[in-house]
């Protein structure tokens, strides 16, 4: 095994330790592992079924079945579009073929091929006062247009160039 | 941490009257509150915070965070942070106690001038304050969004610095807990719920007390309280706010529910988009054990409790009882067969009782000021009041707390003020991807927001999501967009929601796309009907509610897509053919043959087409024996 890889599965076993390897807080050790590593690797699926003593396709099966979870790895900056229903009436469906359009993304594709940016679509962030609404790393940005999103996107990619 | 010692009863009374008395002195003092609601923060609260404390600072004004006050400094003041004050719309929020003057968008900038201006000189800012036709409305109470509304639940959220367990206590927090433990026995507790007549406010509105009566009959050594926090309405945040804005209210609810049927433990499952609902309840929940109010022998009883927070991940079939007690257990959250029922076999199959973050902030109220007092707000069958959160096309899109029985006409007309932009109403939707639509008809707007009356048009009250829409929303579209939610939102365990709800969005992805059929609406008509009456829960069940309730009331909506296959809301941008001037030979088919009269020419001279009656049929396309026409482009 790899050193980085070691040091994953390393880590990975220590928040199921600290959820004492009960298999009912799966979800939560779950939410831990993705929060440390940004996704679900296929290692740490493996790890956490071993450390709960259960099979890895249960451990599959709740990874898979909850939204929140991506099996595959993301870009630097999470990008969420509140879809709700009081966004969608005050158009956010824009806002989402702009951005989609900006980074180019084509099919399934979620994350821009420099891997900075991955777009998501979130049911409802309850914001819905300051419709249409979305987050970029977690922080809400209110009242959004197609313009405006892109333009917070550009500040992202100035900030990150001027940091290379 | 400070280790305190555990409140006994009597400590209780010493702690609850200091409590008291310090929220007395401080209300002499000028409190300046902040909204943080996840909304204002958004909006830069936290930074308007900062930059309120500094200025404070500068200017040597002594800033107290909690209700602690020391009478004898002269410049002082209170800075807090409270809950939502539910007129998002016009966000950041700044109160100002004891003058009651509410500033509207305040921007970090501002807060110089609202220290110097206002909590010094008693001057009121009129740039930061809200005005309607002409008049300004420097007082909360007095601004029309407000005055119509009842708080009773979100009274304290706005007010309150919500991770103050001290003034939950001054304001009379924990003392139905404490007349619940020691005052009533657990037969009591339950009759007086079910004697106030409490509905579930989750959606279905079954009566709480029956369900805390079952799961109090049922012996068993271990029962469990759960809490209802996966609000997964897109376009609902009533339990949101009532979780980030006062936790307490609802830990106390489930300590009395516990308390009632016989349980020790209790879980607030909240969803994942919440964050600051998951720290908050964090927060309430260690101030609570830190007095002993939660743990082992709470204020010297034998009665024990604690509360614990999990997290959703991302499903909104975990709403349902069943799959989110699943999802508790770190399993699928997928709905099972009932019965047994959840008082009978619940979380980890013991008597359980599920009640939503509503339902149990109504509790201590009830307990507190007596089920006469319940029962004279709201109506008969449905007493109480409701939170709503009003959004969409509305002027004010916000929080709303409103006695049961309020009119539709005076929810989205008095409070929320009417359309945005001036135009004219259309529907608003009741319940979300759930629920059904309300019309404009006087009949509807007319109708008493509560369990019963919305039944009867087909619509519930879900858990308080008003999605308000204008004359520019196409119904057919928004139908198309709940069935896209509930479908992605399928769990996949019973077949007529798993493939029901696919076909269905088929058929109306085609209806929208101009492409469909008048069989296609009988087709939707009938697996509507199929998916109700067979799926195995809740959502399966309501999922066609929203299209069978469109079909209803915006049938023309529909037609203008399957018979004209054209809708001038959806296909408003698409351009319109054209007639080739040098093509055409003035033969006047193309008049004829248009059935909205649009086309316009004299024999031999070429045509002309009028944009605003055209319909987009195509009918003129077809019968140019010259293809002088060309057809819009699909859109």
């Amino acid at each position: 095994m790899k050193r980085e890889n070691r040091q994953q599965a390393d880590a990975v076993g220590r928040i199921v330790d600290s959820y004492d390897c009960q298999e009912s807080n799966l979800i939560a050790i779950l939410q831990d592992v993705q929060n440390e590593f940004k996704y679900l690797s296929e290692e740490a699926l493996t790890v956490i079924a071993e450390k709960l003593g259960v099979s890895t396709a249960k451990v599959y099966s709740v990874a898979t079945f909850y939204e929140n979870f991506s099996l595959e790895a993301k870009g630097k900056h999470i990008i969420r579009i509140c879809t709700g229903t009081a966004c969608h009436v005050r158009k956010s469906q824009p806002i989402y073929d702009t951005i989609r359009e900006y980074l180019a993304l084509k099919g399934k594709r979620k994350t821009s091929s420099d891997g900075m940016f991955t777009l998501e679509t979130v049911a409802c962030l309850g914001a819905c006062g300051l419709a249409p609404v979305m987050t970029i790393d977690g922080e809400v940005h209110a009242k959004m247009t197609p313009e405006s999103a892109v333009a917070l996107m550009e500040q992202i990619r100035q900030k990150e160039d001027a940091a290379v | 941490m400070i280790r305190r010692n555990k409140l006994t009863r009597d400590t209780f009374h010493v702690f609850q009257a200091n409590a008291k008395n310090a929220l007395r002195q401080s209300e002499q003092v000028t409190s300046v509150l902040i909204c943080a609601g996840t909304g204002c923060i958004a909006g830069g609260a936290l930074k308007i915070y900062d930059n309120i404390k500094a200025e404070c600072e500068k200017r040597g004004l002594t800033v107290y965070v909690g209700l602690k006050h020391d009478s004898d400094e002269e410049k002082s003041l209170h800075v807090k942070m409270s809950g939502c004050h539910g007129f998002c719309e016009m966000g950041p929020l700044v109160h100002i106690e004891p003058m009651g003057v509410m500033y509207i968008h305040v921007k970090p900038e501002d807060c110089h001038e609202i220290i110097e201006k206002t909590v010094l000189g008693g001057e009121i800012i009129d740039r930061l304050v809200y005005k309607l036709d002409g008049v300004a409305y420097p007082r909360q109470e007095d601004i029309p969004f407000y005055k119509k509304q009842h708080r009773v639940v979100l009274e304290n959220c706005g007010r309150s610095d919500a991770e103050d367990i001290e003034e939950y206590v001054a304001k009379g927090g924990y003392a139905a807990f404490e007349k619940a433990l020691f005052e009533m026995t657990d037969e009591e507790i339950c009759r007086a719920i079910t004697d106030s007549g409490l509905r579930g406010r989750g959606g279905g509105g079954f009566p709480a007390g029956r369900k805390w009566d079952g799961a109090r009959r049922q012996k068993a050594d271990v029962k469990y309280i759960v809490c209802n926090g996966d609000e997964g309405d897109p376009g609902a945040f009533m339990d949101r706010s009532v979780m980030e804005g006062n936790p307490h209210s609802v830990l106390e609810g489930m300590m009395i529910a516990g308390r009632a049927v016989g349980s020790h433990e209790g879980y607030i499952y909240v969803r994942a988009e919440y964050p600051l609902a998951v720290s908050r309840l964090k927060a309430a929940i260690a101030l609570a054990e830190e007095y002993g109010l939660l743990g082992e022998h709470i204020m010297g009883s034998d009665f024990s409790f604690r509360i614990h927070v999990n997290r959703g991940a991302g499903a909104f079939v975990c709403g349902e009882g069943s799959a989110l007690t699943a999802s508790i257990e770190g399993k699928r959250g997928m709905p099972r067969v009932k019965p047994p029922r959840t008082i009978e076999q619940g979380l980890w199959a013991k008597p359980t009782v599920l009640n939503n973050v509503e339902t149990f902030a109504n509790v201590p109220l009830i307990i507190r000021n007596g089920v006469d007092w319940y029962r004279s707000i709201g109506t008969k069958t449905s007493p109480g009041t409701k939170a709503f959160a009003l959004t969409g096309n509305v002027v004010n899109t916000g929080l709303i707390e409103v006695p049961m029985g309020t009119t539709v006409r005076e929810v989205i007309f008095d409070i929320g003020g009417g359309i945005r932009k001036g135009k004219a109403f259309k529907a608003v939707q009741i319940g979300g991807p759930s629920g059904g639509c309300c019309c404009a008809s006087d009949e509807h707007l007319n109708l008493p927001l509560d369990f019963d009356s919305l039944k009867s048009i087909g619509a519930m009250i879900g858990s308080g999501g008003l999605v308000v829409m204008d004359e520019d929303t196409c119904m057919v579209e928004t139908a198309r967009f709940f069935m896209e939610f509930t479908q992605k939102e399928s769990c996949g365990k019973c077949v007529p929601c798993r493939e029901g709800t696919k076909r269905m969005l088929e058929i109306l992805n085609r209806i929208v796309a101009n492409k469909g059929t008048l069989e296609d609406l009988d087709l939707l008509e009938e697996l509507a009907d199929t998916i109700t009456n067979t799926a195995l829960c809740g959502l399966g069940q309501s999922a066609c509610k929203p299209v069978q309730s469109t079909l209803k009331y915006f049938r023309d909506e529909y037609l203008r897509h399957v018979v004209d296959h054209h809708c001038p809301i959806c296909n408003r941008e698409k351009p319109h053919p054209v007639i080739d001037a040098e093509k055409c030979k003035g033969c006047g088919k193309c008049r004829k043959n248009c059935p909205m009269e649009a086309i316009s020419g004299t024999v031999k001279q070429p045509h002309s087409i009028d944009p605003a009656k055209c319909v987009n049929c195509g009918a003129c396309v077809s019968n140019c024996p010259f293809g002088a026409i060309t057809a819009a482009k699909e859109g």
